[in-house]
């Protein structure tokens, strides 16, 4: 039931999406006698045979704890850990290694600012701003250290449409204003925000900007000098890397001023009863046994997606983006969230007849995975005053085709209940 | 479409969630309790009108999906008259329903109409959106607290 007429036609130098669906095995499968049509890469992508050999290739032949041991084997295994590091200041265009901090994910890297940064710099009556489009873990470690602190935590609003109102954000950028912490790309709306303003905005007050990348790093290239944000975080499954690992960027000077975030093996120089002497960046960032593996993994992620020219990786998703949004656009009764101008591969939407739970669950009986609830972003939902929405997002694996399972799986909730 | 599908929606649930019996707040309430499910934001307000240990009234307001929201109004239906025990029993009997511990044939018997819900069954993330009202109910009646949550 595709409508040809919706199908941009594909351009030149455009993504082989097909040879690309064979690097991920798991979209081959079926369930419950359906092809499965995976929309849920906002959640999580997928994973490519690259990365799932590079990390089980490393277990298989070069594992071993990494930065203590004399024998060829841990030299091994911290090279390849380093050699993650060195592939991510790259990619991001940091200036230098030490700028790159090994953290379990986004949620972790925003903890590990507030906790030392925001600790150090925070007092009472001084603002945190961020925006009304945050996940939660971009609100609630803030929320703890203003608490702790007795400052106040403000949010720029958004319009009707799921865009921050730069005016609004320009009036809370006062003295006491410590610290600006934004989504780069919002999960629950699909929002791309104007981080280059937003950051120049906060410095012409010296005030620093951290960007919440969790959404980024798979759809658009960062360039943290080119931005110059003072932090950006980042986590591997969101890219295509496996879970459990991902990535503070900091400025140097910044991170060398801030007091360490967790104390343990690894962080430390020297440690006697009375005095312990802390280790030099990144490694004082990074107490007990780091997720070496998930290392090696975001290298072959990295490694993947370089494959792919940038330009291609974006023209399809927005692609997929405008043929979904029309196709779904002529449902009856359903409604947008999220229709800023700006946007990446992501739908937000509800039915004025179906639940999104009741949504999602239809739509899983015909093979598709999309995501029901409030995304993590509850001030999200409130601000569009609805409970939840169902969200479908795409990745450099997905095609008119699962575009079109969704849309079928959709008339199939109308059946149901309109 | 999928038996296990037409299984869930069957014609009765589909018919409480458009038009929820017993969907009205309830001025002279004994108990009133609120059941919030935070992970997909079903939320229910259940009201009780207990005396000398028998449901007089009950009624629920609020939002979710179509199976609480069923579930609420097929509860409240079943529960006026009952006494106090015959509610809790009838609670435990629909747990065990929609968690696959109770056998559909026994259901019916013991459950009647309620045992549409069988087809929960087969779909284990939606088991909490069915107890939901069931819980908060179960919390009025031992008048023990104000909000449930089922996560
Ligand atoms: C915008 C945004 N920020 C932060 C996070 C948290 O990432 P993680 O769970 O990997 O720490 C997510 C993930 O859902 C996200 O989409």
């Amino acid at each position: 039931m595709s409508d040809p007429q919706f199908i941009p036609p594909p351009v030149a130098g455009a993504l082989d999406v097909e040879s690309i669906r064979r690097d991920f095995p798991i979209l081959a499968q079926s369930f419950r006698g359906k092809r499965l049509a995976y929309l849920d890469s906002a959640a999580s992508t997928q994973k490519p045979l690259r990365v799932i050999e590079a990390i089980s290739g490393f277990y298989t032949s070069r594992y071993a704890n990494i930065h203590r041991g004399a024998y060829t084997l841990s030299e091994l295994a911290t090279d390849a850990y380093e050699e993650a590091r060195r592939k991510t200041r790259e990619f991001i265009n940091a200036e230098d290694e030490r700028e790159i901090i090994f953290v379990r994910g986004t949620t972790e890297a925003v903890n590990l600012v507030a906790q030392t940064f925001g600790r150090m710099e925070i007092g009472t009556g001084d603002a945190v701003v961020i925006s009304a489009m945050e996940h939660h873990s971009n609100i609630v470690p803030w929320q703890m250290i203003c608490e702790e602190k007795g400052a106040v935590l403000k949010v720029i609003p958004m319009n009707d449409r799921g865009e921050l109102l730069l005016d609004e954000y320009e009036k809370l950028l006062t003295d006491s204003t410590r610290i600006v912490a934004i989504a780069h790309i919002s999960n629950a709306l699909g929002t791309i925000n104007p981080v280059r303003d937003i950051i120049e905005l906060a410095h012409r007050k010296g005030i620093p900007v951290l960007l919440d990348g969790a959404q980024t790093l798979a759809h658009l290239p960062v360039d943290v000098r080119d931005l110059d944000c003072d932090f950006y975080a980042f986590s591997a499954h969101k890219m295509y890397g496996p879970t459990g690992i991902g990535v503070l960027y900091g400025k140097r000077k910044l991170l060398e001023a801030m007091p360490p975030y967790q104390g343990g093996g690894d962080m430390i120089r020297s440690v006697t009863f009375e005095k312990t002497i802390y280790n030099d960046l990144p490694y004082k960032f990074e107490a007990g046994t780091p997720h070496i593996a998930g290392g090696v993994g975001l290298a072959a992620a990295i490694d993947y997606l370089s494959s792919f020219s940038r330009d291609a990786i974006i023209a399809h998703e927005n692609r997929l983006l405008d043929y979904a949004t029309r196709a779904l656009l002529e449902i009856p009764g359903l409604r947008l969230v999220g229709t800023a101008r700006d946007k990446a591969g992501v739908i937000s939407f509800v039915i004025d007849y179906a639940h999104p739970h009741d949504i999602a669950t239809i739509l899983d009986t015909e093979g598709v995975a999309v995501r029901s609830g409030h995304h993590c972003a509850q001030p999200v939902m409130q601000r569009f005053n609805v409970p939840a929405t169902t969200r479908a997002s795409f990745g450099i694996y997905n095609t008119v085709e699962d575009v079109d399972q969704l849309v079928n799986a959709l008339q199939k909730v109308r059946e149901i209940f309109a | 479409m999928m038996d296990e599908l037409r299984d869930l929606y069957q014609q009765v649930i589909l018919d409480h969630q458009k038009a929820p019996r017993n969907f009205r707040k309830m001025e002279n309430a004994t108990a009133s309790v609120e059941g919030y499910n935070p992970l997909c934001g079903d939320h229910y307000t259940i009201y009780l009108l207990v005396e000398d240990d028998v449901v007089r009234d009950v009624s629920f307001e609020g939002t979710g999906c179509a199976i609480s929201k069923a579930s609420a109004s097929m509860m409240t239906a079943a529960l006026k008259g009952k006494t106090r025990a015959e509610a809790e029993s009838l609670f435990e009997k629909f747990h065990d329903l929609v968690t696959g511990k109770l056998e559909v044939e026994q259901a019916a018997g013991e459950l009647g109409k309620l045992a549409v819900f069988a087809g929960v069954q087969e779909f284990p993330m939606r088991v909490k959106c069915a107890i939901l009202p069931w819980h908060s109910m179960h919390s009025a009646l031992e008048g023990d607290k104000t909000v449930v949550s089922t996560e």
